[in-house]
């Protein structure tokens, strides 16, 4: 197994970072470009992914070398991290709704409004958020992060003994939650939007990669049958896609049993469709561009790998400028220009954010000279 | 100059008049549509029925608070009073008849459960069933909505109704609060599945502010806005039944 940090997982998770900071403004004409509207996947598949891989990859080497229960701990000290984040995030929404709250009285929207109606009783709604069952809009992926992580541990242990049989107990849960209906419950009503039963097998596929799979993978992989198959599904998937905004493609050239078989693509519940459509991606990804790709080192792919290096902060940033967009939207203007803006200056910032973190990191990194184990875990991914 | 050419030239220049005239005519609260908007390939076949054979249009809408507008004149400028005046417009000679059982805070499976009465007391040839905002603020799990949904479709089909859904309004001030993607989508699936026409209120909304024609970022008590886009949505829907139902005006005239 290679020790050396894969840096097209930076790459591609800045990436996602970016296309999910996009997708979370509303209404956004620069959304067009994310790859959701082209296929059945989107970003989320390569968080979560390469989220399972960095893990299993740093946590992986220290359940080796320091045992079961001090890497167990430092899984459950990053979950807790992100809990922090997740609380840290809510606040400004519950900030941003209070506000909304004080000036819209558009008779128009009486029933809209109703979602404020949470402020009616905020204990209720501060607690439910506390236990990860209210979710408001665009926050669902840090629960689903933190509930991945806290089952981790056991799991890693079977993965790096017979990864094989954990790659199988995954699927076998995700089958489980798809037959049983097996999801979290979630505040007023309903389910979790991102369901950890269905999701953790993306999760556990990253991690069985990070401890060998993808090796193993490797002679499917290089092949061109692989390849071709892969292509082709992309294919039907942007064809497919392109017929939910031109219903007169679907009328003309979707038959019946098929849409009948495919429809509904749940996110939520992680589709089969939406699972290969990530894996071909992948694979075609994969194949173009190698580990030893020289453009990852050139500089302007740095951005990206360097928001991709810090994904909890940037991850974080981009939802607060998610939020901060929608109100320079509404407060302002919602136009198309507006629209440009408001993408292309949270990017910068989410850039500049990273490479502050990275810069301070970098000095920190010199002086506690005394814990080069600490160090050293923190550069091979101590993000995960 | 050759008479052919002066005939051209004037043609023209009455073109570009009744051009320069249309256009003063947009102004800014004008709701006019692309037809593509209001383009269904489910026909209404018993509102064809209940126009040509009995002269009479009973239409039953079901919806949440979106489908009403406060204050006392608010039963005359909701767009289900605004549809009874624009189909009797167009139907001349039909008794139309627009009953609204709009009542705030119910989610699909709430309204699914009063299908049957409606059904029973009103017979309606046509029920508009406006939905999805109050399901989507509640988080309802989006599977069940649509599974909800399309079984009360399905009733009301087989209880002799013809059926079109109405979507969500477009509300950019909330649109980063409310999920509605999921739902909007299940409905456009409800609506294929059972072969019914769905009026994309979301897309004719987005449309009209994207043209400027409505300004749906407002946040103040301006009734105004309110109450002419109900109108414009009305008379929309109006256009959509027309349509879908292949009716034409006596004198054979199409639109509006």
């Amino acid at each position: 197994m290679t020790t050396e940090r894969d840096l097209r997982l930076d790459l591609f998770r800045g990436i996602a970072l970016w296309l999910i900071f996009l997708d979370h403004i509303p209404s956004n004409i620069v959304a067009w470009l994310t790859i959701r509207n082209y296929g059945f996947s989107d970003a989320t598949e390569i968080f979560i992914f390469i989220s399972g891989y960095t893990a299993a990859f740093v946590y992986g080497r220290a359940m080796r070398e320091r045992g079961f229960v001090i890497a167990g701990a430092r899984v459950y000290k990053r979950a807790w991290q992100i809990y922090i984040a997740h609380v840290f995030l809510f606040t400004i929404y519950l900030a941003q709704i209070a506000y909304v709250a004080r000036g819209f009285q558009n008779p128009l929207y009486a029933e809209e409004m109703g979602i404020l109606d949470f402020l009616q009783q905020p204990d209720v709604t501060i607690v439910e958020a506390l236990l990860l069952k209210f979710k408001p809009a665009n926050m669902d992926v840090l629960p689903l992060y933190i509930v991945l992580l806290l089952l981790f541990p056991p799991l890693l242990w079977l993965l790096l003994r017979w990864p094989t049989t954990a790659l199988a107990a995954s699927a076998i849960i995700y089958a489980a939650a798809w037959e049983f209906g097996w999801n979290f419950p979630a505040y007023p009503s309903g389910y979790w939007f991102f369901n950890p039963f269905a999701w953790q097998l993306l999760f556990v596929f990253g991690a069985w990669c990070a401890l060998g799979g993808a090796e193993r993978l490797g002679g499917l992989l290089r092949s061109r049958i692989t390849l071709s198959l892969a292509v082709a599904y992309l294919l039907f998937g942007f064809f497919v896609t392109m017929t939910w905004y031109f219903p007169r493609l679907e009328y003309l050239f979707m038959p019946k049993w098929l849409s009948d078989q495919m429809y509904p693509i749940s996110k939520t519940n992680l589709d089969v469709l939406r699972f290969a459509h990530f894996l071909a991606l992948a694979a075609v990804t994969v194949y173009f561009v190698p580990r030893t790709w020289s453009g990852l080192t050139s500089p302007l792919l740095r951005p990206a790998i360097l928001c991709g290096q810090h994904s909890l902060e940037i991850f974080c940033i981009g939802v607060f400028l998610s939020f901060a967009a929608h109100f320079a939207k509404v407060e302002f203007a919602g136009g198309t220009v507006m629209q440009i803006v408001v993408s292309v200056v949270g990017i910068a910032l989410m850039i500049a954010a990273a490479w502050l973190i990275a810069w301070y990191k970098r000095v920190e990194g010199r002086k506690a000279t005394a814990r080069p184990q600490a160090a050293r875990a923190d550069l091979a991914g101590g993000e995960t | 100059m050759k008479t052919r050419d002066v005939k051209t030239i004037v043609f023209l220049a009455a073109l570009l008049f009744a051009w320069t005239g249309s256009a003063h005519a947009q102004a800014p609260d004008s709701c006019d549509l692309p037809a593509y908007l209001l383009f269904s390939d489910s026909e209404l076949k018993r509102v064809a029925q209940a126009v040509q054979d009995n002269k009479r249009l009973d239409i039953a809408v079901l919806g949440t608070a979106s489908s009403a507008l406060a204050g006392p004149d608010g039963g005359s400028s909701a767009y289900p009073a605004r549809l009874q005046a624009a189909l009797s417009r167009r139907l001349p000679g039909v008794m139309v008849n627009v009953v609204s059982l709009a009542k705030s805070r119910r989610t699909t499976a709430d309204m699914a459960g009063e299908l049957k009465k409606l059904l029973a007391e009103i017979k309606p040839a046509l029920v508009l069933w406006q939905t999805g905002t109050f399901d989507a603020i509640r988080g309802v799990d989006p599977a069940q909505f649509r599974e909800t949904l399309e079984d009360g479709v399905a009733d009301l089909q087989a209880g002799g109704a013809d059926v079109v859904l109405i979507n969500m309004q477009y509300s950019p001030r909330t649109e980063s609060m409310i999920h509605i993607a999921a739902y909007a989508d299940s409905m456009r699936a409800v609506a294929r599945e059972r072969d019914v026409p769905l009026f994309d209120r979301l897309a004719l909304m987005r449309y009209w502010n994207d043209v400027g024609a409505f300004d749906f970022y407002a946040a103040g008590k301006d009734r105004g806005l309110a109450v002419k886009v109900h109108d414009c949505l009305g008379r929309a829907l109006a256009a959509l039944i027309f349509d879908a139902a292949k009716l034409e005006k006596p004198d054979g005239q199409a639109g509006q």
